[in-house]
Parts: structure tokens; sequence; C-alpha cells
């Protein structure tokens, strides 16, 4: 498992190697300028190493990435290892803050909607999670906020905290909720709080539309099983033969759906953030498009790739885990 | 013996209702059951399982259970609500299924699974209950109970599995037993194993036992009784010892069917259907037979 | 009885044929049961006759032109989704999208099922070491995450329609080679496709005559619930100003633009979102009523 594991991460280089040097720009001349002169061009040529076999390049390359170092932006003129640490847990925040969400709503309506099947609250969940993953996030995050920020002032607006409360509290995590707690600070938290909550309100209600899903048709599947009538006979009520037996069996598969979302509220992230504003690498990667910073594009590709290669083995690990099928048997 | 029988069976009959017209699983079933071990006897379909579970309150989605009469011991079953009835099922009333592999939680150990039944009903503290889990156990012959009650359904071999099934239903001292083929997926050296453990804490306990089953031979060596089903309806009562004297044409059908040993034959006889056999039988046989010991 | 409706239903049909469309038929009939099912077709059928008609019913000057006088105008007779900013009909904008949205998700269908089929069934088929190397690149394929993968491609090749569905089809064609192995896995020791073997059929005619038609049908419905998020994806890039570029009609990027005067002129960015919501629902009620009667629960 580990070697298709780095496998796939030497694939993922291999694109995002392919990607940055092949591009049709020219790597030496952003350097050097369209006027110089032949000698110069050499000189840095070989200075980047172009004129090495591409086998070697890409082995440098690759050397480079392990140890962290992703080149410079041409954006912030800072490393993009720097720029990344700096951006990041502002999308591990709303990325985390929606998978709670999603998960903790998510499951039990996937559960609810399977014992009550062909009833309306399973007609209600199934709808509800039907328009949930048929929604653009970035139009529902315009929509979220026409009416929640500008009509019904219910929430704070775009970015993380309004302009006033900038540099009160000390980072100490990058997570600005739990950094305001640490020192006190009550209306920064609540301020943050209120800029959090409608994206991930928004990227919540997209998570759970998937989960529930999932959890219903998994719990569905094990219903039928026959462990589920022996737990019957024996007396058991519905709630302990739904919630501890049949859901305990389900949790085994809803591991690897829940990697996956949140793979996918990475991903999504990039709207997301461009959508509110939200400081975080999606945002840092659509500003570093749009500038042409190819280097802290492909880092923050290198990132996110990484991590979902990373979720996929965390799913198969945690499965092997909770399964006691998985297990070596004693 | 005059004491009430266990189960009053009058008129049992369970219909599933389709786009294509209903579907009778079980028709006009009548029996009853005492202190005794009772054998169904059918192929599938036949609806034996089914008539276990309706009496259960088990029949499933979308069953109509309907009978004239389905009392266990003087609790009128039809009359139960569901919540009355999960009081009933583990603690007055048991079921051991098929096979063990399927019928118990995979994730869970099989011990703990063997002491809810003992909570659920008796109320006890896990204390308790695992040490009547362990008691059990070791009722069904399972050595070092202790190591098997940490282990899961996919580490005990097929013949365990199914004591611990035994041991899990029967924890709360039900009076009645009903087993759906509880030795059909065990290998033949563990099947009369499994079966002389239920016959003794059967037998101990004075409970009644109904034995469901595709194979004549092991019903009608295990029990007292045997009645035969086919297409839903009972078509012979007999004692187990005399069902060489059976009527029906289907039974006998079976019975020529069976190899014997030192029975040299060239073929075996194929059993002919007649479809009147089909047909509803117009005087269900247990109302024309006396119950026993009356 | 010589109706079309009983010729099809014959329970003992005389043909191949009279089979095969009786088949289809009777696959149909329970379709036609699933309402919500329904309903997708109906939604995916408008879509495309919109497409496809859009320069009949709008007048594409309409959509194009910009006509300052006119910008931002609510609904009206005259625009009845009222116009963007840059005085353009948004009604007209949104079916020509139609046409940019429908071109996508046949440029990506066309990419994606030839290259999961064309790994997919070898890999299923003469499995060993083929099977091996062809399931590593699949998997390693399937690791990347699409929207980013797409960002990174318009960051080195330049924004585009082309490059978007490039990106997006490269990083949607896994699903389809896993499926195509899962099918040819299971067929591969059946008796009829031994029969072939034995009649001395190359490989390649039996993939391509016995196994490929018995993919096809989960492929179609995979491809179908495909859709809804690809159709997503895509808009997500024309969101960012990847997908299609301007003056180009693309829903994506008409609620990006939209998104400068959402405050007061909300119908601009909201209107061409609802497109793209109503389309991917509709994708996916269509691929979920397949799947439930693929599945016999229909």
């Amino acid at each position: 498992m580990l070697f298709s594991v780095i496998l796939t991460f030497l694939g993922l280089t291999a694109v995002t190697f392919v990607i940055g040097r092949f591009m049709p720009l020219d790597p030496v001349l952003t350097i050097v300028g369209d006027k110089a002169s032949t000698e110069v061009y050499d000189r840095v040529y070989r200075e980047l190493g172009l004129d090495q076999p591409v086998v070697v390049q890409y082995l440098t390359y690759l050397g480079k990435l392990v140890r962290f170092e992703f080149g410079t932006s041409v954006m912030t003129a800072r490393p993009v290892m720097e720029d990344l640490v700096r951006v990041f847990p502002a999308t591990m925040e709303l990325a985390g803050l929606a998978l709670v969400i999603g998960v903790l709503i998510g499951v039990p309506m996937g559960v609810i909607a399977a014992t009550n099947r062909g009833r309306i609250v399973d007609q209600i969940v199934r709808f509800l999670s039907l328009l949930g993953y048929s929604m653009p996030v970035f139009w529902l995050g315009l929509v979220g906020l026409l009416l929640f920020y500008a009509k019904l002032g219910w929430v704070e607006g775009p970015g993380r905290l309004d302009v006033a409360f900038d540099d009160i509290v000390p980072t100490v995590t990058g997570l600005i909720m739990v950094d305001a707690l640490l020192v006190g600070e009550t209306e920064v938290f609540f301020n943050a709080l209120g800029h959090l909550i409608l994206p991930a309100s928004i990227l919540g209600y997209l998570s759970l539309a998937y989960i529930a899903r999932m959890t219903r048709s998994f719990m569905l599947e094990q219903l039928e099983q026959e462990y589920i009538l022996a737990a019957f006979a024996k007396g058991l009520s519905p709630w302990r033969v739904v919630w501890v037996h049949a859901l305990g069996n389900v949790w085994v598969q809803l591991v690897t759906v829940i990697a996956l979302t949140f793979g996918s509220l990475l991903e999504g992230a990039v709207l997301t953030e461009t959508v509110f504003a939200w400081p975080g690498l999606g945002l840092y990667m659509k500003n570093s498009l749009f500038a042409a910073d190819l280097n802290a594009v492909l880092g923050g590709t290198v990132l996110i790739g990484t991590i979902y290669i990373f979720l996929n083995m965390l799913s198969d690990i945690i499965y092997s885990l909770v399964d006691p099928r998985a297990r070596e048997p004693s | 013996m005059m004491d009430m029988p266990l189960l009053r069976v009058r008129n049992l009959s369970v219909t599933y209702p389709s786009d294509d017209g209903d579907f009778r699983a079980v028709r006009n079933v009548s029996f009853t059951l005492g202190r005794e071990r009772l054998g169904i006897v059918g192929e599938s379909g036949s609806g034996k399982s089914t008539t276990g579970r309706a009496i259960m309150g088990l029949a499933r989605h979308p069953a109509r259970v309907q009978a004239d009469e389905l009392l266990l011991g003087d609790i009128d079953l039809r009359r139960q609500t569901e919540r009355q009835l999960r009081r009933l099922r583990g603690k007055r009333m048991a079921m051991v299924l098929q096979d063990p592999k399927y019928s118990l939680d995979p994730v869970m150990s099989v011990g703990q699974q063997v002491a809810e039944t003992h909570r659920t009903h008796l109320n006890s503290s896990k204390a308790e209950a695992k040490a009547a889990a362990l008691d059990m156990l070791n009722a069904v012959h399972i050595r070092d109970p202790e190591r098997v009650y940490a282990m899961y359904p996919h580490q005990v071999s097929g013949g365990m599995g199914q004591r611990i099934m035994i041991a899990m239903m029967l924890i709360a001292g039900p009076e009645l037993l009903i087993a759906d083929e509880p030795t059909s997926a065990l290998d033949v050296t563990v099947q009369s194993q499994v079966l002389s453990i239920m016959d003794e804490l059967v037998r101990s306990r004075g409970m009644g036992l109904i034995l469901i089953s595709h194979n004549l031979h092991l019903v009608s060596s295990f029990c007292d009784r045997v009645l035969v089903m086919y297409a839903g309806q009972i078509v012979e009562v007999c004692d187990a010892g005399r069902l060489a004297d059976a009527q029906h044409p289907y039974t006998r059908g079976l019975l020529a069917a069976l190899p014997e040993l030192g029975h040299r034959r060239r073929d075996l006889p194929q059993l002919q259907r007649d479809p009147a056999w089909m047909d509803d039988i117009i005087t269900p046989l247990e109302t024309r037979m006396p119950p026993p010991g009356a | 009885m010589t109706t079309w409706r009983g010729w099809l239903l014959n329970p003992a049909p005389t043909s191949r044929r009279q089979a095969q469309l009786g088949g289809w038929f009777r696959a149909w009939l329970a379709f036609r049961r699933n309402t919500l099912g329904m309903a997708g077709l109906f939604i995916v059928l408008l879509l495309i006759t919109i497409a496809v008609a859009a320069p009949l019913i709008a007048d594409p000057a309409t959509a194009l032109t910009q006509t300052l006088e006119d910008r931002l105008q609510p609904f009206s007779w005259a625009h009845p989704f009222g116009t963007d900013e840059l005085g353009r009909d948004i009604m007209a904008r949104m079916m020509f999208g139609a046409r940019i949205t429908l071109t996508i998700v046949i440029l990506v269908s066309l990419i994606v099922v030839p290259i999961g089929l064309a790994i997919g069934l070898p890999a299923g088929y003469f499995g060993g070491w083929i099977d091996a190397v062809l399931m590593r690149v699949t998997d390693i394929f399937l690791a990347f995450p699409r929207l980013i993968l797409a960002l990174a491609f318009a960051a080195a090749l330049g924004p585009g329609i082309e490059n978007a569905v490039i990106a997006i089809a490269l990083t949607a064609w896994p699903p389809y080679a896993r499926l195509a192995r899962a099918e040819t896995m299971t067929r591969r020791s059946s008796e009829f496709i031994q029969a072939a073997e034995l009649q001395g059929a190359s490989h390649l005619r039996i993939i391509a005559t016995q196994i490929v038609p018995l993919c096809l049908p989960s492929v179609i419905i995979r491809l179908t619930l495909d859709m809804a998020g690809i159709i997503l994806t895509a808009a997500g890039l024309g969101f960012l100003g990847l997908g299609a570029q301007p003056p180009s009609p693309e829903w994506g990027a008409m609620v990006s633009t939209g998104r400068a005067v959402l405050l007061d002129h909300w119908w601009v960015a909201t209107l061409p979102g609802i497109a793209i919501f109503i389309t991917s629902l509709g994708f996916n009620l269509l691929g979920d009523g397949l799947r439930d009667v693929a599945s016999g629960r229909g």
C-alpha cells in the first residue's frame, strides 16, 4: 500500500513537473527578459539546469519538493512554501468546519431516511441531497451573500475578519477563532464567527448532501442483512438495532466517503474562497494563476494533490483499524 | 398432562400483496406445540421459514399475517403491540438462524452480543451480563469462554458460531425456540454436535422446540412429531417414528427419494408433483387430529 | 396481433433483433414509470433542444452586441431575463450558453469513454501484469483533484475551452476504466466467451463484439451521473475565467461578471447559475432513474 502511495505521489509530481517544464512560457526568458544576449541566456539556461537530461531535471525537482522548496512566488516575492504555510490554516478552518457540519447532520439524516424508506422523511432527505450536489458552490455562495448578508444582515460579509480587527490577535494556530479565545478577545471571536458561518454552512450543506446520500445507501444495504433480523429476534429495540448495530457496520464504509468529501472540499475551496474573499489556499492559487505565477500554482497543486493522496491512504488505514475483519486474525 | 400448550396456532396465513396478485406464502397452518420437539419439513418456498417468522412477528414487510388463534401460553400474539412483542422476543420465544457468519453482527465481539440479550431483558449491569454470558457459553460447551468472549464472528468456526447463536438466543430463558435450518450451513460432522447441544438445553429447560428444515432425515431422527409443508400448507402430520405410514403422496414421494444405506436401488425415484397438491385443503390437518396429551 | 407494441413485447421473439429491441422497449416502459427520471430526461432534452435551436429562437445579435443604453435592465417583455452590464439580453445569452455546455458534455464524453474502455477492457481481459500496470496508472490519475489540475493546466497553457475540456477529461476517465475492467472480469470466464474463443475469434473481435456491448449500460449510467459533476466543474472553471473566454456566453463566466453588480442587479449573476443548477439536476435525475431501472428497482 505504501508503494502505491509513493507511486501516486511520483505520478502527481511528474505531472506538475511536465506542466512546469514544458509549458509554452520559456522559463529563461521570464528571468532574463527578451532583450538579453545569447551568452546571458545560455548562462541562465545552464544555471537552471535546463541542459540536463529530463530525468535528471525531474529528480532535482523531486529533491527540491521533498525539502519543501517550491520556488519563489512571483506575486509575493517570498518562498512559495512560506506563502502556503500562511494561507493554509484559513482553508483548513473553512473545510474543517464544513466537514464537521456535513458529518454531524448528514449521517443522522441518512440513517433516518433509510429507516423510513419511501415515506415523507425519506423523500425530503433525498430531495435535499439531490439539490445539494446539483448546485454550483460559487452560485450558492453568491446567493447566500446576497440574501443573508446584503438583504437580511444576519451574517458578516466577505473576508475572514472586519478590517478593524486585523492584527489584534496574535497568530498562534492560524485559526483566528482559536487564537482569539486564547487571548480572550471575544469581540474578535464573534466577528470571525460571523464571517465564517455563511461559507462554512454552504460548504457544509454540500458535504452533507453527499454524506447523507451515501449513508442512506449503506444503511439500506445493512438493513437487509441477516444479523439485523437476528437482532430483532433477540428483542432489541429498533433504536439499538439501527444506531448501534447497523450504523456500526456503516461507519466502516463511511470513512472513505468522509475522506473523499474532505478532498472535494479542498478542491472547491478555490471557488468558495474567491466568492467570499477568504484568504486561504484557494484564493492564493487563483491569484497566482492570474499573475502567471507558475511556481505558486504548481506548489499549491502539489500540496492539495498530496493531501488528497494522504486522505486516501488515511481512509484505508482507518478502515483496517475499524473493521475487525480487516485486522489479522488472532 | 393437562398443562397449557406452549403454542397454539390456528389457521395462520401469511400473504404478500403484489401487483400481479397476492402471493399466499402460508395458508391455514394449524398446530399445537407442547414441551416437545416439533419438526417442520418442506422444500424452499414451502412456507416453513415464513411460518416461523410470522410466529415471532418478524414476517418480512409487506407481509399480511392473519390467524384465528396465535397463542403463546396465554398471550394472544395477534393483539400485542410491537413494543410488547419486543419484550417477548428473546425472553419468551427465541429464534436461531441458519448461518452464524451472517446472523451475527460482524463488528461486535460475540461475547458482547450474547450479553446484550441478557441486558436487554433482565436489565442487568455490564458485569452481571458478562458473567451470565460466560456461563451461557459454558453451557453450550465452549471451552475457554473468556477467550471466545472477545472474539469476532469471522474468527470462529461455523459450529462454534452456531453454538454462540444458541447461547445468545437462550440466555434470557425463553420457553419456545424456533430453529430455522440451524445446521444447514454446517459440516456434517459438526451438525450432530450442535443438535445435541440444542437438545440438551431444550430438555433441561423444559422448552418447546420447532425445528424447521428441508432435511427429512434430520427432522425425523431428531424430533418427536413432524409436520410436512408443501406450497404453504401442512400436508402431513405424524409422529416421527411413524413416518413410514405417511398418507400424503408428497411425503411418500420424499421418503421414497431418500437414499438409504444397506438398501440398494438402481435409480432413486423422482418425486412426481401433482398439481392438485397446490389446491387449498378444505379441512386443514391439525384441526382434524386431536392435540397431543388431550 | 401485429402492432409494434405487441411485436416488441412478444415473450417468444423469433429474431435476435426482435429480442434486443424488445429488451430496450421493456426497459423504456419501466423507466417511464419513474417520475423523477422522466423529469431528468425532460430537462436534458430541453437543454439539447435549446442548444440546437438557439439561433432560431433568439437573435444572436442580442446575445453578443453591446448596447450600453440598455444595460442592467430588469425583466421586461423585450428582455424576459433582463440585460447584463453590457446591455446584452440575458435570455439569449443563456440559450447560447446552453450550446457551450452541451459541447463540453459531448467532448468530454467522447474523450473519456474511449480512453476508459481502452484501458479497462484489456486490463480485465488479459489480467496479469497488463492489469497491474494499467490499474496503477488508473489509480494515479484517480488521485488527482480535478479542478486544481485544470487550474494548473490553465496556468501553463492559458485559459480556453479546449484546455478546460482536456483537463476535465484527463481526470474523469479513471472510473470508466475501473468499470470496464470490473465488467470484463465478470464476463471473462463466461461460457459464451469461451465458445467464441473455441470458434477461433480473435481477442479483439471478442472484446469488441461481445464485451463492449455488455459494458455499455453501466458506462452510460455512470456517464450520465458524472455529467452533472462535470457541468459543475466546467462552470467553476468558467467562473474563475478559465473556460470559454469573453464575449462567449458561458454560464459560469456570466455568473462571475454578474458578481460586480450583484447587490442592485441580482439577476445578472443569479439566472445563469440557475441554468447550471437545473442542468446538473437534470442529469442527476436522469442518471438516478436509469440506475434504478437497471438494478430492477424501477
